[in-house]
Parts: structure tokens; sequence; C-alpha cells
């Protein structure tokens, strides 16, 4: 093991370029920047390219063609840069194109964009929200892993806390077990042999080699997704056996409320956590499953209640669910604000607790 | 030398331009509408691939318009991008794989409408890629709609009284943008009204595409092609219609070429 102090951004590039990506565009975007900058930084070292992108577009198109030809391949912003590309992140789900987007979001109001997407089609994007950089190093080396496996598109959601905070970790590889070989890359090969290849959101296939058409394909991409969700959905839960109360939070914020939690239960409270690891397949079955005992859930999360949907779609009795969470920014507008603090989110649970809801 | 005997019929009937099918191209079949001027363009690029020895060395990125559904039918390997993002899709496929020749298929609507910046910026950068745009100054696709290409008296869907400068705006002659760019080796305009412009059209992609292989930077050519159909003329009248009114505002020759210059 080997610990050496990085910037969480700079941790998250070595992790990727460890996980074999050649490819990043790129546009400056905080606190999504360090990103493009680590990249240009590192990447070339490598083998690989970065490009500083006219616009978040032009980006994530770009990395959708390196992806096409074989590589692995990343674009990444936040916000609005991330809204600029929904239309590629659907169409690289339809046409089945695997590509990684790093979201290193402002806060966390990204989730409905994350999770619901605003582009076209019946797609859905797997989301990996980790709680901090130690199992960042992991998630973006799984995000490409998963990409490929699959061929869709995979977010790595971050935050302003993991991108800028300096941490001790150690960059290792991890295996995440073999991948189907790329026989539809684009290469450049298969021209005039009556077998060329093609990627196309239609599925039309060529006139040698028809492909199932738009309807037959899109029903199997919806399939594929389905049978994603049956097998991606990760989670974390800690005390949930005999709690009463279970606090479900995501990213960054789980980690501040796991801490809580377990202070919590030091102090003899029948409190537990729960945090969805995988944004989308959202962890439905293991949190009906963590909840089904305890009489109130309290959903922690820095918005105006978005992750709840998820949750009241998945606790029993959706009147035990209750928001304790909130927008909150600081006076910039694009850093986490004051609710991201152990002591108020334990003063948050005592109130719910009290059942005085604020 | 071998004299061409013309006392009896040849053994072998004489081979009609109508019904000769490019090697790279899976059908003679298609879809596109009497007198689209689009396959003929297609068909030059296809040669050309073929004659450099590129066959099985080339990625093709489709844009959107009526040139579309050659995805099924070009056996060459290709992706049929987002509406105006062939250069940048383009740029991704190239940087990885350097040593392939890369292309974009696009036409007026997909290049100078919705995808301008993708195509400034791949200039810019010095691509080492070949844009093929198919200009018909409409939306063909979509049945005939104003694109930035549009010249000015042009009637279409949405300009009925034709395109009036004062209120529809001017037209972007991106061969002058892209020319005017550093990062450009080649920018040229063809055209498929008859069989010289078809000829001459031919030599032109060459070039881009030589250009290309010499790591020269960014090529363009531009091809004006028929559309009767979004025109609202008869089919057999779109050459001289074309001629008559983007022809004017597009004037055919090369525009720029680094090798000549150096
Ligand atoms: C984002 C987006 N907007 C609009 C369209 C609809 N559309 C499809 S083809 C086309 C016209 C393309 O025009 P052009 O590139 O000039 O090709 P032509 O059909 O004239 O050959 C349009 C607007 C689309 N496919 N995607
Ligand atoms: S609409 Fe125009 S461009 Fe499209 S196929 Fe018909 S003639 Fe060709
Ligand atoms: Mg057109």
């Amino acid at each position: 093991m080997v610990l050496r102090l990085l910037d969480g951004s700079e941790a998250i590039v070595e992790a990727a370029i460890l996980a074999g990506a050649r490819f990043y565009a790129g546009y400056p975007m905080s606190p999504a920047t360090e990103l493009v900058e680590y990249m240009a930084a590192k990447l070339p070292a490598s083998g690989g390219v970065c490009i500083n992108a006219a616009t978040e577009i032009e980006g994530v198109n770009m990395a959708m063609g390196a992806a096409a030809a074989g590589f692995r391949a990343a674009s990444g912003s936040c916000g609005q840069g991330l809204s600029l590309m929904q239309e590629a992140i659907a169409e690289a789900a339809l046409n089945e194109t695997p590509l990684v987007i790093f979201n290193m979001a402002r806060n966390q109001q990204d989730y409905f964009q994350a999770t619901r997407g605003g582009g076209w089609g019946d797609y859905r994007t797997i989301t990996l929200a980790p709680k901090d950089l130690y199992e960042a190093v992991e998630h973006v080396q799984l995000a490409f892993h998963l990409a490929d496996l699959y061929r869709v598109p995979v977010i790595f959601m971050g935050d302003n806390l993991l991108a800028r905070t300096q941490m001790a970790v150690d960059i290792r590889k991890f295996d995440f077990g073999p991948l189907p070989p790329k026989d539809w890359q684009l290469d450049g090969t298969s021209g005039g042999t009556g077998a060329s290849r093609q990627i196309w959101t239609f599925g039309g296939g060529k006139t040698n080699t028809p492909g199932p058409g738009p309807s037959r394909h899109w029903e199997q991409i919806a399939a594929k997704f389905d049978m994603i969700a049956t097998r991606e959905a990760r989670h974390e839960q800690g005390f949930v056996d005999d709690a009463e109360t279970v606090v479900v939070a995501f990213g960054s914020g789980g980690k501040f409320v796991e801490f809580v939690v377990n202070q919590l239960r030091a102090e003899g409270r029948k409190i537990g956590f729960f945090r969805p690891v995988t944004l989308w397949p959202f962890p439905g079955e293991a949190l009906e499953r963590a909840t089904d005992a305890c009489s109130r859930v309290l959903v922690f999360e820095l918005n105006a209640g978005q992750m709840i949907d998820d949750v009241r779609l998945n606790v029993g009795h959706r009147r035990k669910v209750r928001p304790i969470g909130g927008v909150s920014f600081d006076e910039s507008g694009l850093n986490i604000g004051p609710l991201m603090d152990a002591r108020v989110i334990r003063q948050r649970i005592l109130s719910a607790l009290e059942g005085e809801v604020k | 030398m071998s004299i061409v005997q013309t006392t009896r019929p040849p053994a072998v009937p004489s081979t009609k331009v109508a019904n000769f099918k490019p090697t790279l191209l899976q059908t003679e079949e298609h879809h596109l509408c009497p007198g689209c001027g689009e396959p003929v363009a297609i068909r030059l690029v296809l040669e050309v691939i073929l004659e450099l020895g590129l066959a099985q060395n080339n990625v093709c990125v489709i844009g959107h318009g009526c040139y579309g559904s050659f995805v099924m039918t070009l056996d060459v390997d290709c992706t049929l991008c987002l509406h105006g993002r062939a250069p940048a899709v383009s740029t991704g496929v190239k940087r990885m794989r350097p040593d392939v020749a890369v292309w974009t298929l696009q036409g007026d609507g997909d290049m100078t409408s919705e995808g301008l910046a993708e195509i400034l910026h791949a200039t810019a950068r010095g691509e080492n890629i070949t844009c093929i745009m198919l200009n018909n100054g409409v939306f063909g696709d979509t049945g005939g709609q104003m694109t930035a290409s549009s010249v000015i008296g042009q009637r279409t869907k949405n300009t009925l009284e034709g395109r009036d400068a004062a209120y529809h705006g001017y037209p972007i002659v991106i061969c002058d943008m892209v020319a005017s760019m550093q990062g450009s080796a080649y920018v040229a305009r063809g055209s498929v009204h008859n069989a010289a412009a078809i000829a001459q059209t031919k030599r032109l992609i060459r070039k881009g595409f030589q250009r290309q292989l010499e790591k020269k930077g960014l090529s363009l050519v531009e091809i004006l092609t028929m559309c009767p159909t979004g025109w609202f003329v008869p089919a057999a009248g779109g050459a001289d219609y074309m001629m008559e009114s983007l022809g004017k505002t597009y004037p055919l020759g090369e525009i720029k070429d680094v090798a000549a210059a150096a």
C-alpha cells in the first residue's frame, strides 16, 4: 500500500488512468475544473489524449467517438454542463457506446438529472455515488468496467467535497472480472468485407447484416436496463436490524450521516443508516428490508427533496418517510453550505425523533 | 494497343453510370428521391476511398440528413452520430486511431445550422479529418426548410417568398470560414450537376483525403447536390435550378490548399 496525499480530483484522474482511460474531453466548471486540469497534465504521459473542448456538447461527443473507436473514454462537468450532455448520454445508451461521465456535482441537486436523465428514449444511467475518496478510487474503475460490461454510459457522481479535499489515498488497481471483447469497435478495418461495422441508435444494421430495427432494438435496450437493475444495485447499511429510525443519505452526505448515527448508537439510540451506493439502480429491495421493522425513515439530502421520491417508492409505509435535508449552499452558490455538518445533522435527527419537524 | 472492334456488338454490354454499384456499397438500392444529387456525391467519395487503398482503413461518421440512410448500405465502418456533431465524434475516433482515415458525411443543415461550432472548432484544432458537406441549401430530410446555407431569394417551406436578407439574414459560406482558419489544409467546392463537374469533384475529394493522409490538417469538401423535392422543382430540372440559385452564391473550385501554398 502506497499512501499519497492527493487532491480528490487528482486521485480520481489517477484512478481513471489506472483503469485504462485514454481519452478525456472537458470544459472547466467548478468543481469539475480540476479534473480537466489533471487529465491534461497526466493523460498524455500514459499515451492518452485530453482535449479542451469548446463546449460540453463537443466534449461528450468527442468522448463518444473515442469510445466508439474502442478506447476507454470519459467527459465530465457538473450542473448545467451535465445538462448540456444529456442528449449525448441518452444517445450512448441507445447506440450502446461505453462512456464514463464524471459529474463533480456542486451539491446534491443533480439526483433527478442523474437518475431520471434529460435525454430521449427508454434509457437509464448507472450512477455511482461514493461516500469518500477511498471509495471513489474503486468507483472510478468500476465505472469503466460497468460501461464496458454492459455497453452503457455510467455516471460517476462526486461533489465539491470529494473533488477539493486532500486525503492520503492508495491508488490501487481493482479487478472486477472478465469483459466481453469489443468486437463492435470502429477500427476501420472491416470496410469492403461485406460485414462492415455500424454503431447506430436505430439498430437498423446493414443490408448484409440487418439489425433488429428500431422497435425491437429499443425493446432490447430497455430489457438490458431491467437486467442491470436486478444485478447492479449496491448499498451500505448499519444498525438497521433493531433500529426504530433509519436515516437514508447518499454520497458525502451518507458518510456524515453514518458518523452521526454511530455517535447516537453509542448514546443508546435505536437508530441505523442506509446509503444507496448506486443511485440508479436504486437499491429499493434492500431499503424495503432495512426499513421494514422501523417506525421512522429520515432522508438527508442537500436539495429540496429528490431522492426522497425513490425512498417513498420503496419503503412499505410511505408515511414513515420524512425529509431532514434541504437546499444548502455557501454564498457563492458553488459550494456545499452549512447543512453538511455533523452537528447540524445530529440536531435535525434529534428534532425529528422528538417529533418537532423543522 | 488494342483496337476497339466496332463491326459487331460487344461481348459484354457497356456499363451505364446508373447501373454501376461502387464496391464500398452493400447494395445499389437507395431510397432517396429521383433526381437527388446525394447518391452521386457519396459514390464519388467511396470511389476515392477505394482508389486510395483506404477501404480497410477508414471510419465514416454520418450526420442527420437524407444521406443518413446510407448508414445501412455503406460498406465501411461507420456510425450515425447526433445531428451536427460529426466533427467532434470524428475527433475522438481520429485522436485514438491516428492512422485510420476518418471522414464525416454531413449536409448543409447538419454542418452550418446545428453543427457550426463543431466544424469550426475541429478546424481550429487542425484535426486530421476530411469533412464532406452535401449542400442543397435546405433541410431536405424534414421536407425543405431554410438552413443557414439557403441562398438569398431561395424559396423554402419556411421562406415561401424567398430568403430575405433583411428578415432571415445572410447565408453562411462555410468554406470561406474554414479556409480562413489556420487549422484547415484543404477547402474546395464541387458539384454534381453534370458529368464534367462530377469528374472535377472527384479530384477535389481525392485531394481532401490526401491532405489528411499527409497529416496537414482538416480538409473540407463541399458538394452542391440537387434536391428537387426540397426545392419543389421537377426531378429533371434540379441541375439547372441548382446552378442558377446555389451556384451563384457558391462558386466551384479550390479555395485553399496548403500543399499548393507550400
Ligand atoms: C437535434 C436534432 N434536431 C433536428 C433533427 C431533425 N433533422 C433530421 S435531418 C434534418 C435536416 C438535415 O439537413 P441537411 O444536413 O442539410 O441534410 P439533407 O437532408 O438536406 O441532405 C433535421 C433538421 C434531428 N435529427 N436532430
Ligand atoms: S429530399 Fe432532397 S436531399 Fe432528400 S432525398 Fe429527396 S432530393 Fe435528396
Ligand atoms: Mg441540406
